[in-house]
């Protein structure tokens, strides 16, 4: 302790406060990186934590008397996955299957829902930074996609992205 | 250093409850009258290793009960008790107790030490005198007593005052005390931990150097002991010695009245001794309770109180443990088989290197390499289901014990041979198959097996047999229940179908139908549903159970004679053989063992029934033509009769057919849950991966029939319904 | 290092002990009868023999005669693994030759303090 240059003190304190500052001000514990993907025109975005990958569109098995949206089953190495088109659960128009069609390979781990789920859009975006003051709430204009599946909206590049919530997508009992 | 010793509990419980069975085996070949020795000792043995194990890592109630079952073993076993009937009866009454203690105690919560309590103070009576006979008689109240077992606490040495600095100690080891690898030097050292020492050896008896013999100790000492430490730890130090020396203690600086502590060097003697307040006896006894004594705090107790109870998950953590013990020998064919596969794995991949051009000589050296490696995934895969897989005796293992309780319990003569106990399977499965085989022993014994009088009368041997039969079969594991009681009478079984409704008065049964109403639910032939075997748990449910291992089970029976049940497994869970079948352009798969034949269809022989569905004439039997475009929504236009093909499959003791487009090959499919990621689909079983990658679902025979059953229900609704 | 020859034939109380001699430094054998022990005596050098009293095979007593037998285990310290009640198997261990004994039931402190009273 005695080494140390006692003027110096101040100047590296002043340095280390305002690094302080800066890191609030970003809000860098806050950031979140989004995913997002084109749907029917507009575009959405998930958490990427939960994205595992993203495929194209192959072969899917479809699954016996399953509700529409559910599109079937896929091999992913070895595990079976099931399939679910976003743009029929959406309600949107005939959904099409061609060289961009997209799979997005969604995983959740949390109490309630513990899967991996693939889901089919028309294509993939980018990824973005989000700090929770980006995020406004969901409006209720959107009839329709359910409000249950809605986290929020926020603006990117002029844009507006519609946030879903991938643990809700995920539940497929509760769809 | 603190280490936790909850770690090795699991390994405690197993060998425990192994060592329960151990005991129960050898309790049951016992004959009383002439016990053979070896099989005392191993009973012993067990007992004695529970009862160190429980008492190390802190189980006292179950180490406190074996204790006192040690205790008279080990008197039986140097002949000083006898054994009869009824203390072999007391002992396997014990197993029991013990066994439910251990699986308390393994669930994490705390035993009912009630029934121990009561055998405990049998057994002490026992050892008092009473005869085992008398012991069980014995009108013990359930009130929790702790047994009359105590270390009878002697007055210590507490009296003597603290002012005291220390002890004079003379010690001559006798000259071959070395041979017992114990050393003198070794004794100090510790005497001066304890406080300050100093000592003086006396050289009196040293011989000259060519006389000296290395191993024998020529000197004696004289040492003061300063400090405050009790006479006990003192005496410690030198316990191992005794009666190899000559050993005097006494305090310093003592008064007239305090006499010297002699630590004679012979056992018996000191226990002669009249205990007063410091007689050797009484010390030497409490430094012994003082090391083994010492509480150790039951560890369930440590835990958090408000743990409930999980009463099923008690019974889950002993039937369905989560660990396999496997043979090192089956862990080294792995190992080998893993071995070849890379050799083989890298000759294709010298074949196929980059940048080279794969010639016709190549060709022919790659069939041989993927061929080889089909070789090599095939032992690997059928090494490594081994793995899974133990002998059938661990299952077989609780019917003697059963057999018995229960002959004595219905006052029958019966006796348990077991066939096969080597045969091996799956471990998921045998665990799976314990309830059904269980509930079908207990029935031959309640209701096949008949009372030794009528089986006289009827020119029988007075003791009924019941063998328990395990064999491999074309890939499959057949178990056989076989008893020679009087056989199932499969008229009166249409009877009562009849009088229940769930037979039609004019239906005609062949006999196999007739004896399939035995797994029809509800039905009893019994007047009165004894408790054994009327448990809530019906032979529909046991038939269920087998089923859902993708097993069957079929009866052959003789009146008069007895009855055998044949139950068919299949080795392993994960892996089905099948039958590929496509339907509108998608594969499915029926498990092989579901399907009875497979047939073109002839359209003659389709006939429609009002309301219901189209059911087809096999040899004069009408089963229902089942359509998986409908029950699944395929095609709304499927393929005419004519264009498709009949498989006839069973479940659920219901013929059916489904309708296919084509056959495809048999092959075995490695099953995978649907419910994983999704949910349970009905009519489906699971899923699999194809050869070529693509996924195909595994049809439910039973789930089908619900379907097709529900839709019919639906549309005769809607059918009404529009007529209304 | 110094190298212990556990023996009992109940796993867990040698996993136990195993465990309990190596965090404390010591290098350690296992055998789970009292043949197996003298086998691996034979072929390694151990300055230390602990061992249970009732096991198959071979128990404790006469591991503690056949040892003393050979001259490499002439003097080295056995010690014995007993519970407080077999007072005769005590003597019966001293007069075949051992050193001495830990009760059972012991906890690893009370093995570790004993171990080293005889070997440091």
């Amino acid at each position: 302790m005695d080494n140390v240059q006692q003027d110096k003190v101040p100047a590296v304190a002043a340095q280390a406060a305002s690094m302080v500052d800066t890191i609030n001000q970003e809000g860098f514990q806050d950031l979140q990186q989004f995913l997002t993907f084109v749907m029917e025109g507009e575009e959405y975005g998930i958490d990427i934590l939960n994205v595992q990958e993203i495929r194209g569109w192959d072969n899917v098995a479809p699954i016996p008397n399953a509700p529409a949206h559910v599109s079937g089953v896929i091999n992913l190495r070895g595990a079976i996955v099931p399939v679910i088109d976003l743009r029929v659960m959406f309600a949107f128009n005939e959904a099409r299957y061609d060289e961009n069609t997209v799979v997005i390979v969604l995983k959740v781990e949390s109490q309630r829902v513990n899967r991996i789920m693939g889901v089919v859009v028309d294509a993939v975006s980018d990824v973005f930074s989000l700090s929770e003051e980006d995020k406004r709430p969901p409006p209720n204009v959107n009839q329709n996609i359910s409000q249950n599946y809605i986290n929020g909206l926020t603006e990117v590049k002029g844009k507006m992205v519609i946030l879903l919530d991938c643990e809700k997508l995920l539940d497929i009992e509760n769809h | 250093m603190s280490i936790d010793l909850s770690q090795f509990h699991a390994v405690f419980f197993e060998e425990s409850f192994e060592g329960l069975d151990v005991m129960e085996n050898a309790l049951l070949e016992l004959q009383p009258e002439n016990p053979d020795s070896e099989l005392i000792n191993s009973i012993f043995r067990s007992a004695h290793s529970i009862k160190g194990g429980s008492g190390t890592f802190g189980f006292i109630s179950i180490s406190e009960f074996t204790h006192i079952l040690e205790t008279l073993l080990d008197k039986i076993r140097e002949g000083e008790e006898q054994l009869d009937a009824d203390s072999v009866e007391l002992f396997l009454q014990s197993v029991d107790c013990m066994r439910t203690m251990l699986e308390a105690l393994q669930a994490e919560t705390e035993p009912d030490t009630t029934r121990a309590d009561q055998l405990a103070i049998m057994f002490q009576s026992i050892l008092t005198g009473a005869s085992a006979a008398e012991a069980k008689g014995l009108d013990v109240p359930a009130t929790g007593a702790s047994p009359v077992i105590q270390e009878s606490v002697l007055p210590g040495s507490d009296s003597i005052p603290d002012s005291l600095a220390g002890f004079h100690i003379e010690f001559t080891p006798e000259a071959d005390m070395l041979k017992g690898g114990n050393d003198p030097v070794r004794m100090m050292r510790e005497l001066a931990t304890l406080g300050e020492l100093t000592s003086t050896p006396d050289t009196g008896a040293l011989p000259t150097l060519r006389d000296m013999q290395p191993d024998v100790v020529y000197l004696n000492w004289c040492m003061d002991l300063h400090g405050d430490m009790p006479l006990e730890d003192v005496q410690e130090v030198f316990e191992w010695v005794e009666g190899e020396c000559d050993l005097s203690i006494s305090r310093l600086g003592g008064s007239a009245d305090s006499a010297p502590e002699v630590m004679p060097s012979n056992v018996a003697e000191a226990v002669d001794h009249a205990p007063d307040g410091t007689s050797t006896a009484a010390t030497k006894t409490k430094a012994d309770e003082q090391e083994s004594a010492k509480p150790i705090p039951d560890a369930p107790k440590t835990a958090s109180p408000a743990k409930p109870a999980p009463a099923p998950a008690a019974r889950a953590g002993k039937a369905e443990s989560s660990s396999i013990r496997v043979g090192i020998d089956k862990v080294d064919s792995l190992i080998n088989l893993v071995g070849e596969l890379v050799i083989t794995q890298s000759m294709l991949g010298q074949m196929g290197g980059s940048g080279e051009v794969i010639t016709d000589d190549h060709i022919g050296n790659l069939r041989e390499g993927l061929v080889q490696l089909e070789q090599n995934t095939r032992e690997l895969q059928d090494s490594v289901m081994r793995i899974r897989m133990l002998p059938i005796s661990f299952a077989f293992n609780r019917f003697p014990r059963m057999v018995r309780d229960l002959s004595l319990q219905l006052g029958k003569k019966v006796r348990l041979e077991l066939r096969g106990e080597q045969t091996e399977l799956d471990k998921t499965v045998m665990e799976k198959i314990n309830d059904p085989l269980v509930h079908l022993v207990r029935n031959a014994m309640d209701h096949g097996i008949e009372s030794p009088n009528v089986r006289a009368d009827q020119g029988k041997d007075e003791t009924g047999t019941i063998v328990l039969n395990a064999f491999h079969q074309g890939g499959n594991i057949i178990i056989e229940m076989i008893d020679d009681g009087g056989g199932i009478d499969a008229d009166k079984l249409v009877a009562k179908a009849r009088a229940n409704g769930i037979v039609g008065d004019n239906e005609q049964l062949n006999q196999e139908q007739k004896l399939d109403l035995l797994f029809a639910p509800g039905l009893s032939t019994v007047e009165q549903v004894s408790d054994l075997s009327g448990r809530g748990v019906g032979m529909d449910v046991v038939r269920r159970n087998i089923q859902e291992l993708n097993g069957s089970v079929d009866i052959d029976t003789e009146l008069g004679k007895g009855t055998t049940f044949r139950i068919r497994l299949p080795l392993t869970l994960a892996i089905l053989d099948g039958q590929l079948v496509t339907v509108a352009g998608q594969t499915y798969i029926f498990p092989l063992m579901s399907i009875s034949e497979s047939l073109q269809i002839d359209e003659k022989l389709v006939n429609n029934v009002a309301g219901g569905g189209d059911v087809y004439n096999l040899r004069d039997e009408y089963i229902p033509i089942l359509s998986l475009d409908s029950i699944f929504g395929l095609r709304t236009e499927p393929l005419s009769y004519d264009q498709s093909l009949l498989v006839v499959v069973e479940a659920e003791g219901m013929k059916v057919s489904v309708v296919v487009d084509d056959l495809m090959a048999q092959q075995q499919v490695v099953i995978k849950s649907l419910e994983d990621n999704y949910t349970r689909v009905p009519g489906v079983s699971g899923a699999t991966i194809l050869g070529d990658g693509t996924v195909a679902m595994i049809l439910d025979v039973a789930g089908l029939i619900g379907l097709a059953g529900n839709q019919k229900t639906m549309a005769a609704g809607e059918i009404a319904g529009s007529a209304a | 290092m110094t190298k212990i020859l556990a023996v009992d034939d109940s796993a867990s109380m040698r996993q136990m002990v195993v465990f309990t001699l190596q965090s404390a430094g010591y290098e350690v054998v296992e055998a789970s009868d009292g043949l197996l022990a003298l086998d691996a005596a034979k072929s390694g050098h151990f300055d230390l023999v602990l061992t249970d009293v009732n096991m198959p095979n071979m128990d404790g007593i006469a591991l503690v005669r056949e040892l003393r037998q050979l001259e490499a285990y002439k003097y080295t310290p056995i010690l014995m693994l007993t519970t407080e009640t077999a007072g005769d198997r005590k003597m019966a261990g001293r007069s075949a030759g051992a050193t001495g004994w830990v009760v059972k039931p012991f906890n690893p402190d009370k093995l570790l303090a004993t171990i080293k009273k005889v070997i440091g």
